[in-house]
C-alpha cells in the first residue's frame, strides 16, 4: 500500500536533490523488509538510488494478475545491472512521465520494452560516468555488475549507493548514445522471479482497491436496472433512509451511455452490509422506454434460422472461388458451431473509492485505464483533470472488465454527495448481471479437399450479435486469423443479428471466441482428408515468411511451425493411445504471439473427461520473467477450461439470467490438469502471453475429444450436451 | 445494539456498534478494518472469505456476528507466528503462486486446516478440500504444489524461483 504518493512535482523537486525522511514502499508491519528508503535520489522518472544502494523502481502499469508490477521494473533492473535483492517496486503515479499506463492488449511489455531498457541503461551510463570522473580514469576502462561499477584494469569498486550523489550530477544521456545488452547478456530476465507483492498477498495486506480503508469513510452500493438501459422513476427512497446504518439514498441520473455511467440509485451506509441489506429493501419502479428488451432464446433461433445458409450477402472477404473449389472437392464437410455469451467476473467485484471536495476528485481505484478514467470523469463532472487525483491500487482480475470505468465514474457520482471519502462496492450480482459481455456468435462452415487431402475451398457464415451495421470490436471476425491468409479459396459472409445487450473486450478479444470454431473445423478438413493433424497445420503454413512483410505483429509462419512442433514433441504427439483416450492439437495467433497446444484427455461412457496433460509452446521472444509467463499459460488453460465446460451468459426481456457462481460457474481445482509450458525464445523483441495463451484451448479441447470418441462439439459449454470434468 | 465480545487472532474485542446479522467478513472488513479476508459473492460459493472457527475454515460471509459467541476466529492476519510465516504462507511465497492475488488469502486459510487436520494429505485429499475456493486467474496447479512442499510431499513439477523479492523474513 502506498502511504506517501509522489507525484511529478515532487518529482521534478527530487531530481538530484535529496530529500530528507522515509518514504514507505509498502507497510508490512510484522515483516518490515526494504519498506523504508532513505534519502533517495532519482537517476530518472523510473528509479531511485540511495546511499546504501538500494533501488526503488517504478512499475507504471496496472497490475492486475498479469504479472507487470514485477516484470517491468526487472526490465529496468536488467540494464541497470542492478541487484534484484536491493531492488523495492512501487506503483507509480499516473504521470504522462511514464506513457501510456494501461493493462490490456497483452502490450505492457513490447510496447515499454525500450523506455524501460533505457531507463535502467540510462542511469547505469550515469553510474559509470560517475565512477570514471570519481576514479579519474576513463568510463570505457569500467564495467557495472550487480550494484557496483568495477574498474577492469584495477578491480576497484563502488557500489551504486556510493555513486549516485555524483551520477544524479551526470548528463542525462541520449538514448542513441546507450549501448543496451544484446539478449545473451541477460542475467535476470528469463529466470523465475517471484512477484513483488507476494509477501503482502499471503500475510493479508490491504493491496486491492477493495482494501482501502479512509479515515471518516462512509460506504455505498449502487443499484442498477434488472433490464439494461433502464431509468429509475421512483423509489422507496424515504423507508430506505429510515433503515439502519443508512445515511443516504438517492437517484442517480446516467451518462449517455451506461458504460460511462448507469442510471441507477445510490444507498450510503455506515458500513457495507448496511448499504447491502437496505438494497435488498429497495423498492424501484423504472422506466423501460430506452432499455435493453432482448431474450437471447430468440437470437438463438434466429441465429439457427440464418445458419442453414451456407453465406451472406456480406462478404468480409473473398478470394478465389469458393463455391467453384467446393464443387471440385474429392471431399466436403459441412458444419454448424456456436459460442454463448459470456462475462468477465474478475474475483474482486468493482469499486472504487473517491472524495469529492471543495472542487478536487481524488480517487483510489483498481483500473486497467487509468488515463482515460480521469478523462471520463473529468468529461462528466465538468472537473478540470488537474484537480483529479487517481491512486492506481492492485487489482483482483482484469479479464477486460475494468477496460470500461463505470465503475469509477458511479463512485465519483456518489461522493458527490457524500461528505468526506467514499468506498463503494457492487455486490456479485450486479457485477454477473450488469457486465459488458462477450458477444455470442454462430458460423456456419464448407469446405473441402482434393484427392491429395488439401483444402479446395473454405466457406465460412459468421452471424454476430451484439453489432449494428458493422460488427467491430468484440463482436468482430477479423479476416487475418490463420489460416484465412493462406488459403486461395476463401469466402467470408457476414450477417449481424442486431441486440441492446452490453458488449465489450473480454481477454483476447475476438479471438476468444474465433479461436474454438475455426480452429476446430481446420481439424474437421484434416480428418477428413485423412492425414495427421500437425502434418496438416505444417502444410498450410507452408514456406517461413511474414504475412505482412515488415510487420511484426502478423504472423510469422515459420514461428507457428516451431511451436508446433516443439508442441508436438514435448505432449508426444502421435504416440498410440488406447481406447477413449484422445490427443488434440490447436494453433492460434494474436496479441503478436504464435502459442501451440495439445491436449491429451481420456472420455469414458458417462461423457467424463479426464485431462492427463496440457502442453502449450508459445514464441514470446526473449521471456522476461519465466515464472510470470508460466503462470499465465495455466491461467489461460484454466480460464479456457471453464469457458469450454459450463460458461454461458442468457438474458429474458433485457434482464441477465445469471447472478452468482452457482449459476455462472468458475472452473475448480478438481480437475485440473497437469500443465506444461515451453517457450521458444526467439531473437524478436517480447510480447505478452495474458492473452496469447488462451484462444487455443477450447479448440485443443475438443480436437482431443473429437480424436478419443470421434464426436464433434461444435456448441459450447459442453456440459449442456451432458459431459463433466 | 448489542455488544458482542469476539476472540480474534487471539485478541478479545468488544464490539458494540453492529447489528447482529452482519457477517463476520464484514465486521472484518469495515468494522475492524482488517481487509485481508475478501469479498467475492457473498454466498459462500467462492472461498475467498475463509477464516478459521476454532481451527475448521468456515466461510465469515456466511456466519452472522451474533452466531459467533466466544469461538476463536484466525483470519489471514493471525496465522504467521513469531514474526514467522505459517509454512502455508511461505511455501505460497516461495512457487509465486499468486497472479491477481485477490482469492489468495481465502485458499491459503482452506490450506492451513488441511494441514491441521491431514499433514500428509493425497491429492484427491487436496483437490476435495480445496474444491470450495475458487481462482479466477487459475493459479491451482502451484496452489497443489505449495500445499505439498508446506507438507514436504515431493512434487518434482513444482519449480522454485531463483530470486523472490523480499524473501527473508526478519
Amino acid at each position: 500500500m502506498e502511504l506517501v504518493n509522489v507525484n511529478r512535482r515532487s518529482f521534478l523537486k527530487m531530481t538530484g536533490i535529496a530529500t530528507g525522511g522515509l518514504i514507505l514502499g509498502w507497510h508490512v508491519p510484522k515483516f518490515a523488509i526494504a519498506a523504508t528508503l532513505e534519502n533517495p535520489k532519482a537517476l530518472n522518472a523510473f528509479l531511485q538510488i540511495t546511499p546504501d544502494s538500494q533501488v526503488m523502481i517504478y512499475s507504471p502499469n496496472p497490475e492486475i494478475g498479469q504479472g507487470v508490477k514485477t516484470s517491468m521494473p526487472m526490465i529496468v533492473a536488467e540494464e541497470l545491472d542492478a541487484d534484484w535483492e536491493m531492488v523495492t517496486v512501487r506503483q507509480a503515479p499516473i504521470d504522462p512521465i511514464f506513457g501510456r499506463q494501461s493493462a490490456g492488449g497483452s502490450r505492457s511489455i513490447n510496447t515499454n520494452w525500450d523506455n524501460l531498457r533505457n531507463a535502467g541503461g540510462s542511469a547505469k551510463h550515469m553510474l559509470l560516468q560517475a565512477a570514471a570522473e570519481q576514479w579519474a580514469v576513463n568510463a570505457n576502462e569500467c564495467r557495472a555488475k550487480l550494484g557496483y561499477i568495477i574498474h577492469n584494469p584495477s578491480g576497484k569498486k563502488l557500489s551504486y549507493g556510493s555513486l549516485v550523489e555524483r551520477a544524479a550530477n551526470q548528463n542525462v544521456p541520449a538514448p542513441s548514445d546507450l549501448t543496451l545488452k544484446s539478449f545473451d547478456e541477460f542475467t535476470l530476465l528469463g529466470k523465475r522471479i517471484g512477484g513483488v507483492d507476494n509477501l503482502a498477498i499471503v500475510t493479508g495486506q490491504p493491496l486491492f482497491g477493495i482494501d482501502q480503508h479512509k479515515e471518516a469513510m462512509s460506504y455505498a452500493t449502487f443499484v442498477k436496472s434488472p433490464a439494461y438501459g433502464a431509468k429509475p422513476k421512483k423509489a422507496n427512497l424515504d423507508e430506505i433512509k429510515k433503515l439502519p446504518g443508512i445515511k443516504d439514498a438517492f437517484i442517480v441520473k446516467g451518462a449517455k451511455t451506461p458504460r460511462q455511467l448507469a442510471h441507477g440509485i445510490a444507498i450510503v451506509a455506515t458500513s457495507t452490509w448496511a448499504a447491502f441489506k437496505a438494497e435488498k429493501a429497495l423498492v424501484i419502479e423504472w422506466d423501460n422506454s430506452n432499455a435493453a428488451s432482448d431474450t437471447y432464446s430468440e437470437m438463438k433461433a434466429q441465429a439457427e434460422k440464418l445458419a442453414l445458409k451456407a453465406s451472406s450477402n456480406q462478404k468480409l472477404l473473398n478470394k478465389g472461388d469458393a463455391v467453384t473449389g467446393l464443387k471440385n472437392a474429392a471431399k466436403t464437410v459441412s458444419s454448424v458451431y456456436s459460442y454463448p455469451y459470456i462475462a468477465h467476473t474478475p474475483l474482486e467485484p468493482m469499486n472504487c473509492t473517491a472524495q469529492w471536495q471543495d472542487g478536487k476528485i481524488e480517487i483510489w481505484a483498481p483500473v486497467q485505464l487509468p488515463q482515460p478514467a480521469i478523462g471520463l470523469v473529468s468529461r462528466i463532472t465538468n472537473v478540470d483533470p488537474a484537480d483529479i487525483t487517481l491512486h492506481q491500487t492492485r487489482v483482483g482480475g482484469g479479464f477486460g472488465r475494468r477496460l470500461a470505468n463505470d465503475y469509477v465514474m458511479e463512485a465519483v457520482a456518489i461522493a458527490q454527495h457524500v461528505k468526506g471519502p467514499v468506498k463503494y462496492t457492487s455486490t456479485r450480482e450486479s457485477d454477473t448481471g450488469h457486465d459488458f459481455y462477450r458477444p455470442s456468435a454462430f458460423f456456419t462452415f464448407n469446405g473441402g479437399v482434393d484427392e491429395q487431402g488439401k483444402i479446395t475451398a473454405w466457406q465460412e457464415h459468421f452471424i454476430t450479435m451484439g453489432g449494428n451495421k458493422k460488427a467491430n470490436g468484440p463482436a468482430g471476425r477479423r479476416t487475418t486469423v490463420f489460416p484465412a491468409p493462406l488459403i486461395n479459396n476463401f469466402e467470408l459472409s457476414q450477417s449481424i443479428i442486431k441486440s441492446k445487450m452490453p458488449i465489450f473486450a473480454l481477454r483476447a478479444p475476438q479471438s476468444n471466441g474465433l479461436a474454438f470454431p475455426i480452429q476446430s473445423f481446420l481439424h474437421e478438413l484434416s480428418t477428413l482428408a485423412g492425414r495427421d493433424h500437425l502434418e496438416f497445420l505444417l502444410e498450410v503454413l507452408g514456406e517461413s515468411k511474414w504475412l505482412d512483410e515488415g510487420n511484426k505483429d502478423s504472423l510469422h509462419t515459420g514461428r507457428a511451425a516451431e511451436v508446433l512442433k516443439l508442441a508436438a514433441k514435448k505432449s508426444g504427439w502421435g504416440k498410440k493411445l488406447e481406447k477413449g483416450r484422445g490427443m488434440g492439437m490447436a494453433f492460434y495467433f494474436c496479441h503478436s504471439t504464435p502459442v501451440a497446444q495439445v491436449v491429451d484427455l481420456s472420455v469414458d461412457e458417462n461423457k467424463k473427461i479426464t485431462i492427463h496433460k496440457v502442453t502449450i509452446v508459445g514464441d514470446a521472444g526473449p521471456i522476461v520473467n519465466l515464472s510470470g509467463a508460466e503462470n499465465q499459460c495455466q491461467g489461460c488453460v484454466i480460464d479456457g477450461l471453464s469457458v469450454v465446460m459450463g460458461q454461458e451468459i442468457t438474458f429474458t426481456n433485457g434482464v441477465v439470467d445469471q447472478s452468482n457462481f452457482h449459476d455462472y460457474p468458475l472452473q475448480r481445482m478438481p480437475g485440473v490438469p497437469e500443465i506444461e509450458s515451453h517457450f521458444i525464445q526467439s531473437n524478436y523483441p517480447p510480447t505478452g502471453l495474458g492473452e496469447p495463451a488462451y484462444p487455443p484451448f477450447a479448440p485443443a479441447f475438443c480436437n482431443a475429444i473429437a480424436d478419443a470418441t470421434g464426436v464433434r462439439l461444435t456448441h459450447l459449454p459442453i456440459n449442456k450436451l451432458g459431459y463433466s470434468i | 445494539m448489542p455488544i458482542y465480545n469476539l476472540s480474534i487472532n487471539g485478541k478479545s474485542i468488544t464490539t458494540s456498534n453492529i447489528e447482529s446479522d452482519t457477517p463476520l467478513l464484514w465486521l472484518l472488513r469495515d468494522e475492524l478494518n482488517m481487509a485481508g479476508t475478501k469479498y467475492g459473492c457473498g454466498k459462500g460459493l467462492c472461498g475467498a472469505c475463509t477464516v478459521h472457527m476454532n481451527g475448521n475454515p468456515i466461510r465469515s460471509c456466511q456466519i452472522p456476528v451474533a452466531a459467533l459467541g466466544e469461538q476463536n476466529i484466525t483470519t489471514i492476519e493471525g496465522i504467521a507466528s513469531d514474526n514467522k510465516l505459517h509454512p502455508i504462507q511461505q511455501a505460497w511465497h516461495d512457487l509465486d503462486v499468486a497472479q491477481c492475488g485477490y482469492c489468495q488469502a481465502g485458499q491459503i486459510m482452506s490450506a492451513v486446516a488441511l494441514l491441521k487436520e491431514t499433514p500428509k494429505p493425497t491429492d484427491e485429499q487436496i483437490e476435495q478440500s480445496m474444491a470450495g475456493n475458487i481462482c479466477r486467474c487459475g493459479t491451482y496447479v502451484r496452489i497443489k504444489q505449495a500445499i505439498k512442499l508446506a507438507a514436504g510431499i515431493e512434487d518434482n513439477t513444482a519449480k522454485k524461483m531463483d530470486y523472490s523479492l523480499a524473501k527473508e523474513v526478519k
